[in-house]
């Protein structure tokens, strides 16, 4: 935004996390001045109105409805400018990331597990390069938790049951709290862990040394099968099901008549509630997996059928 | 007329448990509230003693937990929503109209009783074992993970929600039906049109908590798939519902306050409240615009974008009214006749950590800000700043108001205002490093956190034993003055509202004749030259 026209304005630690310091300065300001209002007319009347002291209390105003008028369009509009403000920086906060570096985060009781595409998994730790956007594609195993990483002035739930998209940036290598900000049982609050944000060189040394057993991508692709997802989805079975090649991101017509783009979300919701949104021209015949697929599971699955995404049908 | 007051009319246990006389009942919910307040300030006091120093070293994580959220029930639903209404506002709303008692007077007492099955329910989940989901219930923690007393937990929250629904249906009828002669609408005083606005609130939200509850309950119990997406429901939908009952509680719980600011300030400036239509309308936009807020406790929760914009826009919209009061208070005090006794200082204090809690709520109001501090310590300081700084301390400043009526005795001044200080800072000392805390990062309900934020939790803890003294003060010069206070005139503030015109403390049937009411409401200027005679 326009923060850095201002002087003295440290920067944030990432794209908006000064976006939200300068919305907090002008909160800040905006009720330092009302309350210094306040506190002056209230010091002011108490002890010039003291009972016993002489000072002239005649001519009191006739009451009239110009004051009423006057604090009440003069609250309104300075809460309609940081109403403004707030919901901007708001929206770009939670805007739609676009395809990114994709970490996917598994939140459970009570520990956080981040994966990275190639394999490479943590507990309790992201690694990230510094000044790439991040997509993190957030489930939960359990109950609601939330992941919070103040440094970057940023937060979301992880709800159980859908994805959560949440995307990170950081401008300055080192190591940053995450703290689980949503209230999650005994542990809660030691379900903490730190972001390590690194040169994107070192980033890309950390990554090869981490020496995955094997790309998500390819467990997703075990999976697909040992599931039996590809006796129909994989063309020759005698089901007719949809095949998947080149899906993601793509808009996909369904029965109801309307469009979907097929999405982390529209993956994830077909594999566990398949009914609800069935292709259009086809039957409604998939068994859904929800209880036999981990979160972890699906997330190979999702990434997997992502990966089929240049492969043309 | 014998000299008989309601205090004197029969000394029995029996009378008094099975009395329908609205000020007895007042006095049974006063010593239940004074019992609930303290069991809630053992665990705040606990919970910041641990916290005391970033490591676990005086409770498990387990104990801990349900410390924290025994806190809160207790807290909130056994002190908070009752307080004001059921104890001052049971004692003075039929002095106050000029009636002889509450419309339902049997109604009344059967409250109190529902209340206390409520909670010694509540307090038999604690003894058992105890609750560690926290007062807001968040599923599916609390319907399939939380190995803790649940659902007896939630029963008593439950059954005193009925207590609070008669409450408030006996008020509103109370206040149409029984007004003395003269009595217009316009005539009523303000603490009246708050409560009024409460009770609606009460009578309409309330059922919206019992049915949340209940869907909790089934879920817990049968496995029927409604908030956990395992078997098919929704946790959003919990909050959604929890949160549609419990942001217009926190208006039941900060609206009777503002409103016996009103009859304190105008008193002790002797001087008609400013503004005095706006201030009455204000209470019923507050109510009804109320209602419409919730999904601010949801903004980081993933809920639509687009709604988190009306949930932010109605949000600042309900604080106008807020803001409109505190202007018209302050405004209430030009060219008065200001006088510092102890209610008076109360309500400045109010007034001022009234102000802090409001604009702190428009940091959270505001959508950016509140994805950094909500779930920190912000926003644990920002409801303390409403529901402790506002509430608690109005309802001490209306305690002392009307304790020469209640019990017709007069309490110590010099005491009085030093308490009255005392939690003044107590207060600040203890919930203003708590907004420092959550803008730097501090989740709430934490038990144990990183060592660089001791230095403004070791100040909260400071002023919270501060603060511990400065609440157990008003027990000992109250208790003191109930029984040896000297006695107090029928109108020790020489204030013209008609709970005044009666002795103190008042006769059964509160008074001798039907008044009739010929003026506005807080004459002071006209009428009522003389000064307080306590002072
Ligand atoms: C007297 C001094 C008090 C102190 C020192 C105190 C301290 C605290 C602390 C530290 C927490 C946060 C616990 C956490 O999130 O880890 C808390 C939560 C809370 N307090 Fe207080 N408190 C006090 C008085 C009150 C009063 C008088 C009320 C209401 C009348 C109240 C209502 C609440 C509520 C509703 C919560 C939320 C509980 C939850 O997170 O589930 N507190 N208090
Ligand atoms: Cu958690």
């Amino acid at each position: 935004m326009w923060r850095q026209w201002i002087p003295f304005w440290r920067p944030g630690l990432s794209p908006h996390g000064g976006d939200v310091d300068l919305l907090f300065a002008g909160l800040l300001i905006a009720s330092a001045l009302v309350l210094a209002l306040l506190f002056f007319l209230l010091v002011l009347f108490c002890t010039r109105y003291r009972a016993g002291n002489r000072t002239d209390r005649d001519h009191r105003v006739k009451k009239s409805w110009h004051w009423e008028v006057g604090w009440t369009a003069a609250s309104s509009v300075c809460f309609l400018g940081l109403f403004v403000w707030g919901a901007s920086v708001y929206f770009q906060i939670y805007r739609t990331p676009a395809d990114e570096h994709d970490v996917f985060v598994v939140a459970k009781q009570w520990m956080w597990k981040t994966q990275h595409p190639g394999g490479q998994s943590e507990i309790d730790a992201l690694h990230i390069p510094v000044r790439r956007p991040v997509r993190l594609v957030m489930a939960s195993q359990d109950v609601i938790h939330s992941f919070f990483i103040p440094a970057l002035r940023l937060k979301h739930d992880v709800v159980p049951g859908r994805y959560q998209d949440l995307e990170i940036e950081v401008d300055k290598p080192g190591h940053y709290h995450l703290f689980c900000a949503e209230y999650c049982g005994t542990d809660h609050s030691g379900m903490i862990g730190e972001i390590v944000a690194m040169e994107p060189a070192d980033f890309s040394n950390w990554l090869t040394q981490q020496a995955p057993s094997s790309p998500l991508a390819s467990e997703g692709g075990q999976l697909f099968r040992e599931l039996g997802c590809s006796g129909c989805h994989g063309g020759g079975g005698t089901i007719r099901a949809p095949p998947l090649e080149g899906l993601y991101g793509k808009p996909v017509p369904l029965s109801d008549g309307t469009t979907v783009i097929a999405d982390d979300k529209y993956i994830r919701d077909s594999i566990l509630m398949p009914r609800s949104q069935v292709v259009a021209s086809y039957q409604p015949l998939m068994p859904s997996f929800a209880g036999k697929v981990s979160e972890d599971q699906l997330l190979r699955l999702v990434i997997y059928i992502k990966s089929l995404a240049g492969h043309p049908s | 007329m014998s000299d008989k007051n309601y205090l004197t009319t029969d000394y029995t246990l029996r009378s008094w448990f099975l009395t329908t006389d609205h000020k007895r009942i007042a006095i049974l919910y006063f010593a239940s509230l004074i019992f609930f307040f303290f069991i809630g300030g053992a665990a705040a006091t606990a919970i910041r003693i641990e916290l005391a120093t970033p490591q676990a070293d005086l409770v498990s994580s387990d104990v801990y937990n349900r410390l924290f959220t025994m806190h809160g029930i207790i807290m909130v639903w056994f002190f908070l929503i009752p307080s004001i209404p059921n104890t001052l506002g049971n004692f003075v709303v039929p002095l106050m109209i000029g009636a002889r008692d509450l419309a339902f007077p049997r109604l009344n007492l059967m409250s109190w009783y529902i209340f206390m099955l409520g909670g010694c329910i509540t307090l038999f989940a604690i003894l058992a074992g105890g609750v560690d989901t926290g007062w807001t219930f968040y599923t599916p923690f609390s319907t399939l993970y939380s190995n803790s007393y649940v659902i007896v937990a939630a029963a008593g929250v439950f059954i005193a929600g009925f207590s609070s629904i008669l409450t408030g249906l006996n008020f509103i009828v109370t206040i149409h039906r029984l007004r003395a002669p003269g009595l217009t609408w316009y005539r009523l005083p303000l603490f009246l049109w708050s409560l009024y606005a409460t009770s609606v609130i009460l009578v309409l939200a309330t059922p919206v908590l019992a049915i949340t509850l209940l869907l909790m309950a089934t879920e817990r119990f049968f496995g029927v798939g409604i908030f956990d997406p395992r078997i098919g429901g929704d946790p959003l939908l919990f909050q959604h519902l929890f949160w549609f009952y419990s942001h217009p509680a926190v208006y039941i719980m900060i609206l009777p306050g503002m409103g016996v600011i009103n009859e304190l300030v105008s008193c002790f400036s002797r001087k008609e409240v400013f503004g005095y239509k706006f201030v009455a309308w204000c209470s019923v936009a507050i109510a009804a615009v109320g209602f419409l807020v919730w999904g601010h406790h949801m903004f980081v929760s993933g809920q639509s974008l687009v709604a988190s914009l009306v949930f932010s826009f109605m949000s600042f919209i309900v604080a106008v009214p807020s803001a409109i009061k505190v202007f018209n208070w302050t405004a209430t005090l030009h060219k008065g006749s200001i006088h510092f006794d102890a209610p008076m200082l109360y309500a400045l204090a109010f007034i001022g950590l009234f102000t802090i809690g409001g604009l702190t709520g428009l940091f959270l109001a505001c959508l950016a800000f509140d994805v950094h501090a909500t779930d920190t310590y912000f926003v644990v300081a920002h409801f303390h700043y409403i529901m402790v700084g506002g509430m608690v301390t109005a309802y001490f400043g209306g305690l002392h108001y009307w304790w020469p009526k209640i019990t017709g005795r007069l309490y110590s001044e010099y005491w009085a205002r030093t308490a009255a200080v005392l939690i003044f800072f107590g207060f600040n000392l203890t919930f203003f490093p708590q907004f420092i805390l959550g803008a730097e990062g501090m989740p709430r309900r934490y038990h144990v956190y990183p060592p660089e934020f001791q230095v403004w939790n070791v100040l909260s803890s400071g002023g919270a034993a501060i603060l511990a003294v400065a609440y157990l003060m008003p027990l000992f010069y109250l208790g003191y003055s109930a029984f040896h206070g000297r006695r107090a005139p029928a109108n020790p503030w020489n204030a013209p509202g008609l709970e005044w015109q009666t002795s103190s403390p008042p006769p059964e049937f509160n008074f001798a004749s039907q008044p009739v009411v010929t003026r506005a409401p807080y004459q002071y200027n006209e009428h009522f030259q003389a000064e307080p005679q306590n002072a």
